[in-house]
């Protein structure tokens, strides 16, 4: 791997000898070396950068470089495949990161040096990624508009009692799961049935039901505004989207109940120059009273048990990883997406393209 | 310059040498000529013909397989398909599998083979853990794969592997027009409920011809409006043709879906004036992508036309009409192919242009008006199947530049007509 240091730059070693930071559990060398962490920036950036970014740098001294991107792994290919890395650590959503992992374009964690022991919720653990918090996929409605509240996916499809236009995320991603769940199938099955074509038949049979009746959204910006706008009367949503529209005054309520979560991860792009730094910042940002403070900031659920503790009562219960919350919702089956989501998601496109 | 040498040469000297020289002189201009042009054409060269061909290129590329497996590939393409390869092809399988992990060598392979089958990566991984590090006694590579798991004992899984051997394949370009090679392959078509890219393609075309004629119809007569006014007015409203056009396409994409939305501009107006009763749904369709697209095109046919137009001479029409013929009649055979030109310009611009549209069908249209840059743009950045994004492109670039000879040779041919 060629390096991409500055020829000014002195060597690693030269560095670390010289002045050294002690933290709780961690020494960090001081120097100036810029770590470059990108994530996906607008809200939870700025969420990142006052919980972790900031108190990262003022408490080891490295230099770190923020920036944001779009989620893409062809970018992060095309820097491996060229030895060209100037990324060092990635927020990754979970399908992106066992592909790429898959694809040797992150550095294997080694989850020893990281000292977490069990300390995280168990799907944090990955093979490439280290898990930083929980969002989730949510039935969100405007309680304005409803006079009976939805309380389930099989509400979602019941266009008698709640008539009107209905959003859902365009892909079959989240879509597929919760026309199944709408059928009757129990969140813990949701995947065994999916992985069969007739699985597959039904929930598309299911999604017949309503086609007439559904708007499809792409960005998370959309579900929240749609519901302010009153086009449309429920709709799957980001949870983090709706708290900030509850933020500014709207009357939107989650139904948590068969809601999917899913985590985002950090991952070390591989043949990174800043691997060290790079620990430490996980290290840093997997500390529960960090992950409080960023979570404080977005409702998006610490993957810390520790750190749901130090976040208020009314706080906490917005949070994805609240125990109450949890109860009945349905975790992503990642390995399933990524081996499955290219054939259902063109299937899906042809199907709604009719 | 030629001339005046000649002319100062003696007399008595052969015609040839003038003949010499002026061809020497004329290379020279020829050479100078090449040496101004020579920087653009290397800049096309390097930033645009090479990274076209290279995605040509990407839509027929199979050495995925090849370059990380060579010697399992070579032992592949001597095997029969009956049967279960030869122990030598999976020794070397099993050794080059382990090699695999360096360098990404596993990745490849395995987001080529889940095209084949989706069960492959999984197949590989398990397969790769189980791997012993050399055998013992008298085991043999065969049974060794077969006990870390079953399928490796099914002809189908070798199959599978085969037919991704070869270091091309058409298998992105077939998918592209909803074909695929069936199990002793032959060409067919895939099955119903996942055809989708002649709807796209068709779709495409349908959007970018629709796009056209709209911004032809609406674009003609403001062309015509704004080149025989007089000036100062002509001036201000081509302003208003302008301003839009400087605005940036995000912008005015996001402001069509604030007018035309379900309590929107429009809908509200309507509703007051008594028109309608319940909102339309005007975003989020094909009304939506035609809407916007217009908009944004719309310039882009103006301009053209009215350059053209700016340079015919009224007194054309002036002397049709005072020879007798109908206002109209002036109009339409005087002026109109006088603008064949302006036409021709802003249609096909107008209409290349609207078949890469990416962003304003996503952000205004559903499910079924995405044109084909958004299944390229689907496949380079969320899935990675960087043989898909290519066919798609490549099959998008043909169908384009078919459509521009075609209308290439209509037009001249009206043109001929005309002189």
């Amino acid at each position: 791997m060629p390096s991409r240091k500055p020829p000014g730059q002195l060597p690693r070693t030269a560095v670390i000898s010289g002045s050294q930071v002690t933290m709780p559990g961690l020494a960090v060398s001081a120097g100036a070396q810029a770590l470059t962490v990108i994530s996906f920036g607008g809200a939870s950036g700025d969420a990142m950068q006052q919980a972790y970014y900031g108190p990262f740098q003022e408490s080891t001294g490295v230099n770190l470089t923020p920036g944001d991107y779009n989620g893409e792994l062809s970018r992060i290919r095309a820097m491996v495949e060229t030895g060209n890395v100037s990324w060092d650590l990635v927020e990754m959503e979970s399908p992106e990161l066992v592909r790429g992992c898959f694809e040797g374009l992150f550095e294997p964690i080694d989850w020893g040096r990281l000292g977490l022991g069990n300390e995280l919720i168990d799907s944090a653990f990955d093979e490439c990624g280290v898990g930083t918090f929980v969002w989730s996929t949510v039935l969100a409605y405007d309680a304005d508009a409803l006079d009976t509240p939805p309380t389930s996916w099989a509400d979602f499809w019941d266009v008698e009692q709640f008539p009107g236009t209905r959003g859902l995320r365009r892909g079959a991603k989240y879509t597929l799961e919760f026309a199944l769940m709408a059928d009757g199938v129990p969140a813990d099955e949701v995947y065994e049935v999916l992985e069969s074509p007739e699985g597959v038949d039904r929930a598309f049979a299911k999604l017949d039901e309503i086609k007439e009746h559904i708007q499809w959204w792409e960005a998370g910006a959309q579900p929240p505004q749609w519901l302010v706008a009153g086009d449309v009367v429920m709709t799957s949503s980001y949870n983090g989207r709706i708290a900030a529209a509850q933020e500014e005054g709207s009357n939107l309520e989650i139904v948590w109940n068969e809601s999917i979560y899913d985590l985002d991860y950090w991952a070390i792009v591989a043949g990174s120059e800043y691997v060290d730094e790079a620990y430490d910042f996980i290290i840093f940002a997997s500390q529960p009273e960090n992950q409080a403070a960023y979570s404080s900031l977005i409702p998006y659920g610490p993957v810390h048990p520790d750190a749901i503790a130090q976040l208020d009562e009314e706080q906490a219960r917005r949070m994805p990883t609240h125990e109450e919350n949890m109860e009945g919702a349905l975790a992503v089956d990642t390995a399933f997406w990524v081996d499955y989501g290219e054939e259902l998601e063109q299937r899906f496109n042809a199907w709604a393209a009719r | 310059m030629t001339t005046t040498i000649a002319a100062s040469q003696p007399p008595s000297r052969p015609a040839g040498t003038l003949k010499a020289q002026l061809r020497r002189a004329e290379r020279l201009r020829k050479w100078k000529a090449f040496g101004l042009v020579a920087p653009l054409a290397l800049f096309l060269i390097v930033v645009f013909v090479m990274p076209i061909g290279s995605m040509l290129w990407r839509s027929v590329d199979n050495t995925e397989l090849e370059s990380v497996m060579p010697l399992t590939t070579a032992g592949l393409q001597r095997w029969d398909g009956t049967g279960l390869p030869d122990e030598s092809t999976m020794a070397s399988f099993a050794a080059e599998l382990r090699d695999s992990r360096q360098g990404g060598g596993l990745g490849r392979i395995g987001r080529r083979l889940n095209y084949e089958d989706t069960q492959y990566r999984s197949l590989l991984m398990r397969t790769l853990r189980g791997l012993p590090a050399s055998l013992e006694g008298d085991a043999d590579w065969t049974t060794t794969l077969i006990e870390i798991d079953e399928a490796w004992g099914e002809t189908a899984t070798w199959l599978g592997i085969q037919r991704a051997a070869p270091p091309t394949t058409d298998r992105y370009l077939l998918a592209s027009v909803d074909l695929e090679r069936g199990d002793t392959g032959q060409i067919q078509r895939i099955g119903e409920g996942d055809r989708l890219y002649q709807a796209v393609f068709q779709r495409t075309l349908v959007i970018a011809g629709g796009v056209t004629l709209i911004c032809l119809a609406l674009g003609f007569p403001l062309a015509y409006l704004l080149a025989t006014l007089p000036a100062k007015t002509s001036n201000l409203l081509m302003i208003l043709v302008l301003l839009p056009f400087w605005t940036s396409l995000l912008v005015r994409t996001a402001a069509w879906i604030i007018l035309l939305q379900s309590n929107g501009l429009v809908n509200q107006s309507l509703m007051a004036t008594g028109v309608i009763d319940s909102p339309l749904q005007l975003v989020f369709n094909r009304i939506g992508v035609f809407f916007a697209m217009v908009h944004i095109l719309l310039p882009f046919m103006v301009l053209p036309l009215y350059s053209v137009m700016k340079g015919i001479s009224p007194s054309y029409q002036r002397a049709a009409v005072s020879l007798g013929a109908h206002p109209f009649a002036a109009f339409w055979q005087v002026y109109v192919p006088q603008t064949i030109s302006g036409i021709a310009a802003g249609t096909i611009l107008v209409f290349i242009m609207a078949l890469g549209y990416y962003i304003t069908p996503a952000l205004v249209g559903g499910p079924a008006d995405q044109m084909v840059s958004y299944y390229v743009a689907y496949y380079t950045n969320s899935t990675n199947n960087w043989g898909m994004a290519a066919a798609l492109g490549s099959i998008l670039l043909v169908v384009t530049l078919m459509l521009y000879l075609v209308y290439h040779r209509l037009v001249n041919r009206k043109q001929m007509i005309r002189h």
